[in-house]
């Protein structure tokens, strides 16, 4: 009675279980993989187009990054020995990595048409690369299981629709598409408890991730006066309001302090 | 004769089970398997091993071990209705069965729903009802709830106080009169029933806070905020207080329960075990609550609260079982024809069995 089924079959299978299981907004499908999370480029005022960039800092004694156990999942502990955790990076020079900056508010009745290109989730290492990305609603995402064990992939959303799917087998991947905004829609695997990834959904492509060296820039906005939002899982969140011209750049520098 | 023995091994492996759906939420493992009934699309019971690894191992651990007493379950309630004469106890091997079955239904559908409060809380609060119904079967089947806790019939006697007055007051009035069954005392199984009823209340709070995330909402202990009362208050607060004034409430019975054993029923061994035992018992749940706080929910001793808990809950139930000892009637080959409710009964009464049968037999005995 008891067997292994082989792996046609435990896909196939498997597939029944996540028609059972995930009931997330939008869709999700199996679909090949394209492309990479890449920035947002379309804009509605092509000509004359604004920019705002700055930099994301931190003020006071940074956080020194956790060591994670990951003896509960051998492969994790081999793939990725030194792995800390990713809540607060904070490079030597006070620049903060993954803060998620966008505009909230300003741009009125405009509407953007979502991108046919994927941005890509992955899980490699056991950790989320990256831990904060931004997409656009109705723009495919592509999440990928590059590692040799077995991942969940919950999406924890509130105004978009919970899901939870597995990716039992290296180099599974599935296709998802969000119906409505949210910032920030977390990511979890259940599995290995310290992976966290979260998702900034926008209606629009104004948004950018700061990198190690802590900068953004939103690129091609329209002039007008925009509420910017800087968002940190841990630090929370700041906003600014600028108002800029056709063709100008502005330059918007967020702080935060220890919580 | 087996049949006491598979009951307890039944109880005892709800025990463990409970214990292994304390480790599943401990460690926030509920969703690491996304698929229900199967894992990862393996039929259960073909899943490798080697990919229990993470949350999965605690999650798949807890799916096993409960489809295995389930099937514990199935054996235990097909041998009763086969082979137990008691009505009331066949009865409760379907009921206990039909409580299985729903919750591995409710534990699928709080996977599939992503762990909504209201299911996981139902499920959590179902757990302590079916280890309360394994735990009845196993008393009710056991020797010393045949016999009516009396161990030798023929020899010297556990007589306490209110036997000995029904014993006088028998032969006072002429009557053959013999102790056949444990003495009914309306105060203890009163104090009996309420104190079983609040410990499972303060597990149905202890349940709302672990699901709903409230169990660090007050995060030192014995103090709340620095206060006795909390300073501020949310929901969360809220319930984790109650929590806390739910375990004091719980103490002051324990202790009434107890003490009135001590103080009028000190040389009945089936009262005074399980009083000493809910006052053992207790002490480590306060102290394995306190410590849950302190080490910001370890998980390993978050679940042996969870499972204390519930060893506090059907240790009051047995006490209460037996302190209602004498109103349960007794039919099979070892006991027919006992008493329902006196325990001191002349010889030659006309008694009642469960099934309804009613016959006059002289000197009968429990």
């Amino acid at each position: 009675m008891i067997r292994r089924l082989d792996v046609r079959s435990l896909v196939a299978a498997f597939g029944a279980a996540v028609a059972l299981t995930s009931c997330g907004g939008g869709t999700t499908q199996t679909s090949a993989p394209a492309g990479s999370g890449a920035a947002p480029t379309a804009a509605a005022d092509s000509a004359g187009a604004s920019n705002v960039t700055g930099k994301v800092t931190f003020t006071g004694t940074p956080p020194k990054a956790a060591p994670i156990k990951l003896s509960s999942d051998p492969f994790c502990q081999n793939a990725n020995p030194g792995l800390t955790a990713e809540t607060e990076i904070v490079a030597p020079g006070g620049a903060i990595q993954n803060v998620f900056v966008y505009v909230k508010d300003g741009l009125g009745n405009r509407t953007f048409t979502a991108p046919a290109e994927p941005v890509v989730l992955d899980q490699k290492g056991c950790q989320y690369t990256p831990h904060v990305l931004g997409i656009q609603v109705g723009q495919p995402m592509q999440i990928v299981n590059s590692d040799d064990t077995l991942h969940n992939v919950h999406g924890m959303a509130k105004a978009n629709k919970e899901f939870n799917t597995g990716q039992p087998i290296q180099g599974m991947k599935m296709t998802h598409t969000f119906s409505t905004k949210e910032v920030m829609l977390p990511f979890k695997c259940d599995v290995h408890g310290w992976m966290h990834a979260w998702v900034g959904v926008l209606d629009h492509p104004y948004y950018a991730v700061t990198g190690p060296d802590g900068t953004f820039s939103l690129k091609g906005l329209p002039a007008g006066t925009y509420t910017i939002e800087a968002w940190h899982e841990t630090l929370g969140t700041q906003t600014q309001t600028v108002t800029i011209g056709a063709g100008e750049t502005r330059d918007v520098a967020f702080a935060f302090k220890a919580s | 004769m087996l049949l006491p023995l598979f009951a307890a091994l039944v109880a005892a492996s709800t025990a463990v089970l409970i214990f292994a759906g304390g480790l599943v939420t401990s460690t926030g493992s509920g969703l690491s398997v996304p698929d229900w009934p199967s894992t990862y699309g393996w039929f259960m019971w073909a899943f490798p091993v080697s990919k229990m690894v993470g949350g999965i191992f605690y999650e798949h651990a807890h799916r096993l071990i409960a489809s295995t007493v389930g099937f514990l379950i199935v054996v235990l309630a097909i041998w009763l209705g086969r082979a137990e004469p008691r009505r009331w106890v066949r009865r409760l091997g379907y009921l206990a069965l039909a409580a299985v079955v729903t919750q591995g239904i409710l534990g699928g559908i709080t996977v599939l729903w992503y762990l909504p409060d209201a299911i996981s809380i139902a499920h959590a609060s179902l757990a302590q009802i079916v280890f309360c119904l394994t735990v009845t079967i196993a008393l009710a089947t056991s020797t010393g709830w045949k016999s009516g806790y009396i161990a030798d019939p023929q020899g010297p006697r556990r007589i306490d106080d209110s036997v000995e007055a029904g014993l006088r007051s028998a032969k006072r009035e002429g009557r053959h009169a013999r102790l056949n069954t444990a003495p009914n005392d309306r105060t203890l199984q009163r104090v009996a029933i309420v104190t079983t009823a609040v410990i499972f209340v303060q597990i149905l709070i202890g349940a709302t806070m672990r699901h709903t995330g409230a169990g660090l909402a007050i995060p030192d202990f014995p103090l709340a905020f620095g206060d006795l009362i909390p300073p501020h208050w949310d929901s969360k607060i809220a319930i984790h207080f109650a929590h806390r004034v739910g375990a004091a409430t719980v103490a002051v019975f324990i202790i009434a329960t107890a003490g009135h054993v001590f103080a009028h029923h000190a040389r009945r061994a089936e009262l005074r075990r399980p009083a000493i035992l809910l006052l053992v018992l207790l002490a480590l749940q306060i102290t394995l609550g306190a410590l849950t706080v302190l080490s910001g929910k370890q998980f390993i001793i978050n679940s042996l609260h969870v499972v204390n808990g519930a060893l506090v809950l059907v240790t009051s139930l047995v006490l209460t079982l037996r302190a209602h000892r004498a109103r349960f009637a007794d039919t099979g080959s070892a006991d027919a024809g006992s008493a329902q409710r006196d325990p001191v009964r002349g010889a030659g009464s006309r008694t009642r069995d469960d099934q309804g049968r009613s016959w006059t037999r002289r000197g009968a005995r429990a």
